[in-house]
């Protein structure tokens, strides 16, 4: 194998504190998601879905707190630390 | 097939909370940062103006008085007034940074609106709890885009601004149709969900 490439494969990401930040708020979210679906099981219809309306089980808080974490980590974040990192090399 | 008002105010729940999460990241990464793709320039001013249109059907639809329905219309108008205010910002058609001044006082109307609308005190039940505490808070958070206005750069207004959209996330979830706050309920205003 070409030794200019296993150098770059090896060279780990250092990411900066605010890159770190950025990266933990979605999943910080979607902690707090499962936290609180967790402390009130009741605001959780799809558990307890049997005579449940249309909108209660379409619309559950802790769900959708989940929902943002994620959503937020998988479509915002990637883009985030690509321009971030450019950003930084840039200004190198 | 109406939700229930609570279901609504969870759903602009979540769209506040993903707002004060792009906020928040563009606080940390620097404004230059978060604007080096375009649909991330605009995801806070279309949001808001997007909020600001679903306002609407709510008036319409899910208030119970005229207070509530005038409260509402103005939240739509101020909404949409602070999401066009900052998309003409963002694409460069208007250049002052004092237009900055358009959000500060679209949150002073909003906080006014939630005092006009609420007629109990703060303890009757949890939704008066919430429309005082949101009230207060959007009275409050008017000096973070008041600070943008003078320091456009300030990362700590940004900031600022950001959790007050978390926080009105969070008391958004909080409500509920009819239920107790910090164990009070009063007895005129029903029987409590669970």
């Amino acid at each position: 194998m070409n030794a200019e490439l296993v150098s770059e494969l090896e060279v780990p990401v250092q990411r900066t504190g605010r890159a770190r930040f950025v990266a933990a708020l979605g999943p910080l979210t979607a902690l707090a998601g499962v936290v609180w679906a967790i402390l009130q099981p009741y605001r959780v219809t799809l558990l307890h879905p049997r005579g449940q309306g249309f909108w209660w089980l379409f619309v559950e808080p802790p769900l959708l707190v989940i929902a943002v974490g994620l959503l937020f980590y998988f479509v915002v974040l990637p883009g985030l630390l690509e321009d971030l990192e450019g950003h930084r090399a840039a200004a190198r | 097939m109406q939700p229930p008002a609570e279901h609504v105010h969870w759903l602009f729940a979540t769209g506040f909370l993903i707002l004060g999460l792009c906020l928040l990241a563009e606080a940390v990464v620097g404004t230059e940062v978060w604007r080096r793709r375009a649909w991330r320039a605009y995801l806070w001013p279309g949001l808001a103006f997007t909020l600001g249109l679903f306002m609407w059907p709510v008036m319409v639809f899910f208030t119970s008085s005229t207070l509530h329905m005038l409260a509402h219309g103005a939240w739509a108008e101020v909404l949409m007034l602070a999401g066009a205010v900052e998309l003409a910002l963002v694409r460069g058609k208007l250049q002052s940074r004092w237009w900055s001044l358009a959000t500060s006082a679209a949150f002073v109307i909003s906080g006014a609106a939630f005092f006009v609308h609420e007629q109990n005190a703060w303890l009757y039940q949890r939704s008066a709890f919430l429309h005082h505490a949101l009230g207060w808070t959007m009275l409050g958070a008017a000096v973070f885009p008041l600070a943008r206005s003078f320091r456009p750069r300030s990362q700590a207004a940004l900031a600022g601004f950001a959790l007050t959209f978390v926080l009105v996330a969070v008391f958004l979830y909080s409500d509920r149709d009819t239920a107790s706050i910090f164990g009070h309920i009063s007895p005129q205003a029903g029987a409590p969900h669970r």
